[in-house]
């Protein structure tokens, strides 16, 4: 089994519609993760039937009960995060401040405070319309530990895999540099990166691309709208050269993109779809990819 | 006034509002713009400023001192991170994994693990013609936002009082860098496009606000493509759509440039107007933040 995860730095470059589409291409090969967990969209255009559905825990919350507080004032003096108030004398926890040290429980002469497993979201195994296993989750408002979540989605998504013997997992990985980016990153076999010739997308590539770097992954990368900027185009493709990343395919600006998801399709549905055969193409060379890194 | 532009999505034009809103009002007021999307930072690829401060940011971190160690254990059992972890005879520290909570350090009986700073990123402070810019950046390989957040929102309100216009950039998602940007916010624009994703991701922004108790507005971007879903859902909620900014291609190209809009396209001009002129309404409420700029 290979994991394909396919990341973008910047949001909003074509990174859902593009792996959507490739899960598409790939058919029963392929386990399908959302680990865009902050926000989830694949879900629209593979529309997945859940199978099953269970709550995510990670990390803790502090719970304070006011019948045992003496309001001495311990926890108040350790945390680090703002997450005591006092008002009045009387001390309370702030819950979205809180980032679950426990050391506040810890210095409690009377054992007022306590730690609960704090629920941070649902995550699901269901079926696509197209019949593939897909595992997706949605992460909690304000949850932290986003990275716990995808790293856990990954893991289910690999051990079906594993059982049911498809040789993909393909991952949509989420925005940014963070946390969950790194979760989705780690255990790759090979990255996609979806990018646009904005200064944005060029800048944020390069963010990212420095993230993949560091844990020695091989990258190709996909020019989204590579038309809207011809200049940006090329100072992108120098950047490839530069660092040995595959240049896997230019896609032209063309709000098919949006009409096909606008009808919670991806493009490679559209029968005349120029687009559908240059997708085709890059899950062949990804496939060959993969295959030529062992 | 602060005014916070969040979005759920990635990619709906939360940096493309917030610098030109930001030039835009500071042409009648005293304005300070700030990046906090720190792990992808734009707002400063669109402004032509000079640099006139910078600072590397730390966040703090145990750092074990094997001499003064007697292989307790308290501090392995104290993280609750698993950040610090006793292998045979040593103590090991993870960074990326550390939230800096000091329990492992205080809670040492033998002060062997004090804390030291560790660079988490940078702030730099800019000075465009017409207003002041603060960006933060996240080093690459840090995984956590919030902290280099929080010390940026710290920076601005030392540093500018209630007579300016402070406006946040904020991160994508709904997670908790995003509380971190939003929650001192008096105003959050929430920019989203008519797209069914774009309905999806705003949708659960929407949620972030609500529990946040925030009074918010939205922003559509891309009007004219996708469908009406996104118009129907504010109405039957009675959220206050600000403007909707229109699908062009120009707007796409000036954008893939690194260049403001309003001044080439009246049309986002018209609607930068009446963002301004809802915000001025709502100051009324935040006094003194209407303050002429030449006062």
């Amino acid at each position: 089994m290979k994991e394909i995860v396919v990341i973008s730095g910047k949001g909003g470059t074509g990174k859902t519609s593009i792996t959507a589409s490739l899960a598409v291409l790939g058919g029963k090969e392929v386990v399908v993760a959302d680990c865009d967990v902050d926000a989830a969209d694949m879900h629209i255009l593979l529309q997945p039937e859940n199978l099953k559905s269970e709550d995510f825990y990670s990390g803790e919350l502090a719970v304070l009960d006011q019948n045992l507080c003496t309001q001495c004032g311990n926890c108040f003096d350790v945390c680090r995060f703002d997450a005591i108030s006092v008002n009045n004398g009387i001390h309370q926890v702030v819950d979205l401040s809180c980032e679950g040290c426990g050391y506040c429980a810890r210095v409690c002469p009377v054992d007022a405070i306590k730690n609960i497993p704090l629920n941070v979201g649902k995550w699901h195994i269901a079926n696509t319309r197209f019949k593939q296993p897909m595992v997706h989750a949605k992460l909690g408002i304000g949850a932290d530990n986003s990275g716990k979540l995808v790293a856990h989605v990954k893991n289910i998504a690999k051990e079906i895999a594993d059982q049911y013997n498809r040789k993909y997992v393909l991952v949509d990985g989420s925005p940014g540099v963070g946390c969950p980016v790194v979760s989705s990153l780690s255990g790759a076999h090979f990255v996609i990166l979806v990018t646009e010739p904005t200064v944005s997308g060029l800048h944020d590539l390069k963010r990212v691309y420095e993230l993949v770097a560091k844990f020695n992954l091989r990258a190709g990368c996909i020019i989204n709208k590579s038309d809207l900027n011809t200049s940006k185009s090329k100072e992108i493709m120098q950047f490839f050269k530069h660092k040995n990343i595959i240049h896997l395919a230019d896609l032209p600006y063309d709000e098919a993109f949006t009409h096909a998801m606008t009808n919670c399709k991806t493009i490679v549905e559209e029968d005349d779809s120029a687009i559908k055969t240059i997708l085709e193409q890059v899950w062949e060379r990804v496939k060959t990819e993969v295959r030529n890194k062992n | 006034m602060k005014i916070a532009i969040a979005s759920g999505k990635g990619g709906t034009g939360k940096t493309t509002l917030s610098t030109n809103l930001a030039s835009y009002l500071a042409e009648t007021n005293k304005v300070v713009l700030t990046d906090l999307d720190v792990e992808e930072p734009n707002s400063g690829l669109f402004l032509k400023s000079e640099l006139i401060y910078s600072e590397d940011k730390y966040k703090m971190i145990p750092q074990w001192k094997e001499s003064d160690c007697t292989l307790c254990g308290i501090c392995q059992e104290a993280c609750n991170y698993h950040a610090v972890i006793q292998i045979m005879d040593s103590i090991m520290v993870f960074p990326e994994l550390c939230h800096s909570c000091y329990a492992c350090s205080e809670l040492c009986p033998t002060n062997a693990l004090p804390m030291i700073p560790k660079k988490m990123g940078e702030l730099k402070h800019y000075k465009t013609e017409q207003f002041h810019f603060v960006e933060a950046r996240l080093s690459i390989g840090e995984e956590q936002a919030v902290p280099l957040i929080k010390q940026t929102l710290k920076y601005i309100d030392s540093n500018y009082g209630n007579d300016y216009l402070k406006i946040y950039d904020s991160p994508p998602g709904t997670s908790c860098p995003v509380i971190e940007a939003t929650k001192e916010a008096d105003f959050v624009i929430l920019i989203t496009e008519p797209t069914p994703f774009g309905l999806n991701d705003v949708i659960l922004a929407i949620e972030t606000m609500q529990e946040l108790h925030k009074d918010f507005g939205i922003v559509i971007n891309r009007y004219g493509i996708g469908n009406n879903d996104i118009v129907n859902y504010c109405h039957n909620n009675n959220i206050p759509i600000l403007a909707k900014i229109p699908n062009d291609k120009e707007i796409a190209i000036l954008y893939s440039k690194g260049e403001l809009l309003y001044n080439s396209i009246p049309a986002v001009k018209a609607e930068l107007e009446k963002i301004a002129q809802y915000i001025s309404a709502l100051s009324a409420n935040y006094l003194p933040t209407q303050i002429p700029k030449n006062n």
